[in-house]
């Protein structure tokens, strides 16, 4: 009754909170789409290029969240933003590398050949094959690395909050150092709501992205 | 026009080794004309085919599509001008059956309201209802729906040169007698130039105007059907096109082409005695029995009436099947050996007597490519 009755008070911050939390995620996976989808693409191109970048991504997603934080303090001051947004924003970029990456160079190695081979005896040159064939047949796959790293990181974005990033995470930190259990059960509430929300929002998206009857196709 | 001069495809291995997928192979296939590259798996067939639109690049030789030397023209735009189609037919997934069609109009930028009428047409000349298909994605489709869209993709910029590689391999035996059917009424208007990849003698029986063999990367023989099943050049092809390669010349002629025209015939009215005189006068032990304008009614036999009287209405049978002048001998000697006949009437589409063929005439007929001097087909046999 405490925390339901601390969240009917406290609306306005909650609200404030999430779009900060959103604000932290959002740009990070935009912008991590921007770089991974290209790179997940290039790298089809070489399999050694493409052990290399998926070992390295899949380094950086092991570097427990707090550990990486910390490390990017003194990087970043230098700077002058050794706390704060754009730490929170480069973690969230980084994390979500592996899923996006592996899934857009997954999807598009695995394209049927058979696609590959009439769209080239057609006479397709290879920016029109990606462009009209494999990328519109890869998005649902891209699509669900997306979701991953959202869903993934939203949760990591709570923990941002002990780098003054603010964000839902702030109700954690601040109930676990108070000893409020009102304000933790409302971070954690929000962290989860807002996850399975996105995922949501982003598997429909997926869905609108699938063009009618090919769902299924290049998986 | 397909020219083909001395080439060859040398694959390396990755132990270091090479292998020569088609050794100097050289032809012609004639304009309008379908050639059926044809051999067992590994021989060269598909290497081939596939360097004729650059697929696969070739190591030496010439290649003149068209009249032009392919060395002269840049690959993606030799491409978009020869049509192609794959046993896996590769229809593209997230695109409209309309889409799909136009493919290569749009890549070559032909006006939207261009293409997507002809697909229209397109998929009209494959018997399939424009309002119900342009709009469908291929998976909404039935295997043979699929290819007869994979063809007609191939022919929507209209070009002169068709590569089709097993393009029927896929299909269930029934669906694929129909397309290939269709596909050949549809040849004998648009007069493509076809180079087509097969595997199957049967088919490429049906569907070549010439076909060439290979083996192990070496065109062993390039020949009609006819001409090919009638004198095999060695024993790798004997073999190849099967012990029964002069049955299956059956297929390749018409009945018109054996059929003996006869204007002996009987009417029911007419008296026994007259049929048996006929008979008896032109060496015939049968005698058709036609309708008042000329129908194929029945038949008598000469020895069930050799001492009977009367009319030839109470004396004579029915007969138990007949073929059209336009059927293959093959449907002929199917229907005899089913009624244990030696002989059929012929009738034409509103069953008017046209003549007869017999064993006799159709063993002659296919015996005839192999004896130097053919003598005129016997009929003594009806």
């Amino acid at each position: 009754m405490d925390t339901l009755l601390f969240i009917s008070q406290n609306l306005d911050v909650i609200a404030e909170r999430t779009l900060q939390h959103i604000s932290i995620v959002g740009v990070a996976i935009g912008l991590a789409i921007l770089t991974g989808v290209p790179i997940g693409i290039l790298i089809t191109l070489n399999q050694r290029a493409a052990d290399i970048v998926l070992y390295i991504a899949a380094i950086i997603i092991t570097i427990p969240s707090i550990a990486l934080f910390g490390l990017m303090i003194p990087v970043l001051s230098l700077i002058g933003h050794g706390i704060g947004y754009l730490p929170a924003v480069i973690a969230v970029l980084l994390y979500s590398q592996l899923p996006i990456i592996r899934n857009t160079y997954t999807a598009i190695s695995n394209v049927d050949p058979a696609l590959r081979e009439a769209a080239r005896g057609l006479g397709m040159p290879p920016k029109q094959r990606l462009a009209r064939v494999e990328i519109p047949l890869a998005i649902p796959v891209v699509m669900a690395g997306v979701r991953i790293a959202v869903v993934m990181n939203i949760g990591i974005t709570a923990i941002a909050a002990y780098i003054g990033a603010g964000g839902l995470g702030v109700f954690i930190s601040r109930g676990i150092s108070q000893s409020d259990p009102r304000q933790l059960i409302t971070g954690a509430i929000m962290v989860s709501l807002l996850a399975i929300a996105s995922d949501y929002a982003l598997l429909w998206l997926q869905r609108r992205l699938t063009p009618a009857s090919s769902s299924g196709a290049g998986h | 026009m397909i020219k083909l001069d001395k080439l060859s495809k040398i694959f390396e291995t990755p132990g270091g080794g090479t292998v020569t997928a088609a050794d100097k192979v050289t032809m012609e296939v004639p304009e309008g004309e379908i050639c059926v590259l044809l051999g067992p798996s590994g021989c060269g067939k598909t290497t081939t085919l596939k360097m004729i639109n650059g697929l696969i690049p070739k190591t030496s030789g010439k290649i003149h599509v068209a009249g032009r030397d392919t060395d002269d023209v840049d690959p993606v735009a030799l491409r978009r001008s020869i049509g192609y189609v794959i046993q896996q037919i590769g229809l593209f997934p997230n695109m409209t059956i309309e889409d799909n069609i136009s493919v290569v109009p749009d890549l070559l930028g032909w006006d939207r309201k261009k293409s997507r009428a002809r697909a229209g047409e397109l998929l009209e000349l494959v018997n399939l209802d424009p309002g119900i298909f342009l709009k469908r994605f291929p998976k909404e489709l039935s295997g043979g729906q699929q290819q007869r869209v994979g063809v007609i993709r191939a022919l929507a910029a209209d070009p002169p040169v068709l590569l089709m590689d097993e393009p029927f391999g896929a299909i269930d035996p029934i669906n694929r007698a129909v397309i290939q059917d269709e596909f050949l009424k549809m040849q004998k208007e648009l007069r493509k130039t076809i180079a087509f990849v097969s595997h199957d003698i049967d088919e490429a029986i049906k569907m070549g105007d010439k076909i060439a063999i290979f083996k192990d990367g070496i065109l062993e023989q390039y020949d009609s059907p006819d001409d090919l099943l009638a004198r095999p050049k060695n024993d790798f092809i004997a073999s190849f096109l099967g012990s029964d390669r002069t049955l299956k010349r059956l297929s390749l002629l018409k009945v018109s082409d054996v059929m003996i025209s006869s204007q002996i015939r009987v009417v029911a009215q007419d008296p026994v005695a007259k049929a048996r005189d006929l008979m008896k006068e032109a060496g015939h032990k049968n005698v058709v029995m036609v309708g008042p304008r000329g129908r194929a009614r029945g038949f008598l036999h000469l020895n069930d009436i050799l001492d009977e009287t009367g009319r030839v209405e109470e004396h004579f049978q029915a007969l138990p099947t007949t073929v059209h002048p336009d059927d293959d001998l093959r449907t002929a000697v199917s229907r005899m050996f089913r009624h244990d006949t030696t002989w059929l009437a012929c009738v034409d589409d509103d069953g008017f007597f046209q003549g007869f063929v017999t064993q006799r005439a159709i063993s002659h007929a296919l015996g005839a490519t192999y004896r130097d001097h053919a003598d005129h087909a016997p009929a003594e046999a009806l």
